[in-house]
């Protein structure tokens, strides 16, 4: 692990200072309508101030403390995929000419650099995920580009999270500009970058004493002894389960509502549409977020391949945790428990993976 | 070329969705030079009779007069568009076909029940004549009569959108009611088109815009149940704009008047 070193508390505020003089704008977690969302942040006060948080099977609720932790919870609905990858936008507007010819107009404006602070490990291996996917993407790219993440890491995941099962977390592992511990006083600061280490050294900072150390060692310890754990499967076997009842039993509980898809951090899916103007000479080409869930997605002219529920289920399940290791050398699933707390019926997909272990009666 | 034909035709309804069109604003201009329109009561053109291309119809079926009336606009028009929820499902005004009672409530509301002339039960439009196109919402958005105008003057089928509010409240980015509030929010089995207006304002979905694609309503009222729920609760979620849509109709049912020992079935 890089040298830290220690910020108190009342200098987090020359960080933010810091980071928006340097022409960025920075994003960072606020309470919003119950829950937390990365918003634009230029004070300290903006953000939690002893908020802790629930999490469960269908269930999210904040609970404030006394605490003086900014950080002291595990995650919102969203952290950096819709920073990344947008929920919609324009891809090219097509304009028809007189000669009855299509000009076409790339829509692509400069992203403004954007910083965010509070990104987590689980956050960061997703982001990863979906540089993969989308890497010949240059809507994608331009915005991935100039992003500046300060990363916390997680000292009070929720009883949803399983970062630890799966490696990502809940320390912040790599691909940060900045990562920060929070302790009781202040912060331990690492950079992960040569651009965190130049704001690094703008910093009014100390060396960190040993019991500082040693309160980010316990703490992270702590954060490690999640009770929710990736079970064991063979990724490669997945698919070849395509007949356990387990799918007839989720396929019942599950509303189809693609919530799932939509919090998870590396889900990628999209469709794309054509908003004519009314004029009928002008129109744009939209992309929006999609997911496995709706009848669209398995939409090949004229036939729907995944008509119920059980099989849009088992296709997510199973390319998730199974095809993604085929596809990108590693599962699709990054532990944060976004798809277990924001699911409105509260669907534990890892409850469905322990049942597809199990054989059958 | 001649301008395509249009006409906005009246049925049992509040006027909200012909209201829509109105409410394009600039875009009603933009929509004048495109096309011709020749029977829109509530912008002050009536020619009931004409012949057009597109008939966009709002309201149910309430009485023998419009059951008559809805043949006539069949057989004048190219596309018949039904717009809104009364048009769609049979509205609020449909909430009669429950009880059965059409004749005791008539009686006792009316001080001269013989001059009033409805059917026992109300209908869509869809009930009664072929409809090439139905919108649903109550009331309709003027995005969705904009998109369709717009792909019927191309000569493509219109996209019919039948995703869950669910997907549009993410893009949107809203904040989830049920999972953040218990809240008994329909957006899981109701169909998209109105941007999620109301999670968006911290307001559970009511359901207006009519079932999504494969609705798992049953499920859904479970969940109701497991928040707490009481029965009638329940029912009032999916018995309400579109109650007689069928699957809100079929899961409604199950807990109407169930448990109040004056079950009429």
């Amino acid at each position: 692990m890089p040298a830290s070193v220690y910020l108190p508390r009342r200098d987090l505020q020359c960080l933010l200072d810091l980071i928006v003089s340097q022409g960025y704008t920075l994003k960072g977690p606020q309470v919003i309508d119950g829950a937390i969302l990365m918003r634009p942040l230029n004070s300290t006060s903006q953000l939690p101030k002893g908020l802790e948080q629930t999490q469960a099977p269908g269930e999210y609720r904040l609970q404030q403390t006394q605490g003086l932790r900014h950080f002291s919870w595990a995650n919102g609905p969203q952290a950096l995929k819709p920073l990344t990858f947008v929920p919609r936008e324009t891809l090219w507007r097509s304009e028809a000419q007189p000669d009855g010819t299509l000009k076409f107009h790339e829509s692509i404006d400069p992203p403004e650099p954007t910083a965010v602070l509070g990104v987590r490990g689980c956050d960061l291996a997703a982001l990863a995920l979906q540089d993969q996917h989308f890497a010949g993407d240059p809507y994608y790219q331009q915005r991935r580009q100039s992003l500046l993440l300060i990363a916390i890491d997680c000292s009070h995941p929720a009883d949803t999270c399983f970062c630890a099962s799966t490696r990502d977390g809940p320390d912040a592992k790599d691909g940060f500009d900045l990562a920060l511990s929070e302790l009781e006083e202040g912060f331990l600061v690492r950079a992960g970058s040569q651009q965190g280490t130049a704001l690094m050294e703008q910093l009014q900072v100390s060396e960190p004493t040993l019991e500082q150390h040693q309160e980010a060692q316990s703490q992270l310890e702590q954060a490690r002894q999640q009770q929710r754990h990736l079970p064991d499967f063979e990724p490669a076997e997945l698919i070849q389960l395509n007949q356990h009842t387990a799918w007839d039993e989720v396929a019942d509980a599950c509303l189809s509502c693609g919530n799932c898809t939509s919090v998870c951090p590396s889900c990628f899916c999209f469709s794309e549409s054509e908003a004519p103007e009314l004029n009928g000479t002008e129109s744009s080409h939209q992309r929006q977020w999609d997911s496995c869930f709706s009848e669209g997605h398995s939409y090949i002219h004229g036939h729907r391949f995944r008509p119920d529920t059980k099989g849009r289920y088992r296709q997510w399940l199973t390319h998730k945790f199974g095809s993604w290791v085929e596809q990108y050398g590693r599962s699709g699933c990054t532990g944060c428990g976004r798809c277990i707390s924001w699911c409105p019926v509260g669907i534990d997909p890892l409850q469905v993976l322990t049942q597809l272990g199990e054989t059958q009666s | 070329m001649n301008k395509p034909r249009i006409a906005v035709h009246k049925f049992s309804s509040c006027d909200g969705c012909q209201l829509t069109f109105l409410n394009l604003g600039e875009a009603l201009l933009q929509l004048n030079e495109q096309v011709e329109i020749l029977h829109f009561l509530e912008a002050g053109m009536s020619d009931a009779e004409t012949e057009v291309d597109i008939a966009f119809v709002e309201g149910s079926l309430s009485t023998p007069n419009e059951l008559e009336r809805i043949q006539q606009v069949r057989a004048n028009s190219r596309y018949l568009v039904s717009i809104g929820a009364c048009a769609t499902s049979g509205g609020l005004q449909a909430l009669r076909n429950l009880e059965g009672q059409h004749d005791n409530w008539r009686d006792a509301i009316y001080a001269r029940p013989e001059f009033i002339q409805t059917l026992k039960e109300v209908q869509p439009i869809a009930a009664a004549v072929q409809v090439d196109l139905e919108l649903w919402g109550c009331p309709v958005s003027s995005a969705q009569i904009l998109a369709a105008i717009r792909a019927l003057l191309f000569d493509v089928a219109p996209i019919d959108d039948r995703d869950r509010v669910c997907l549009e409240c993410k893009r949107q980015q809203a904040v989830c009611v049920l999972v953040t509030g218990a809240a008994p929010c329909m957006g899981p089995v109701t169909r998209t088109g109105c941007g999620a207006l109301c999670p968006r304002f911290g307001r559970a979905c009511y359901g207006c815009y009519g079932p999504s694609e494969t609705p798992q309503t049953d499920t859904l009222a479970q969940r109701f149940a497991g928040f707490g729920l009481l029965p009638d609760a329940i029912a009032r979620r999916f018995l309400l704009i579109n109650s007689q849509a069928p699957a809100f109709l079929h899961t409604g049912k199950v807990f109407y008047h169930s448990g109040t020992g004056d079950q009429d079935d």
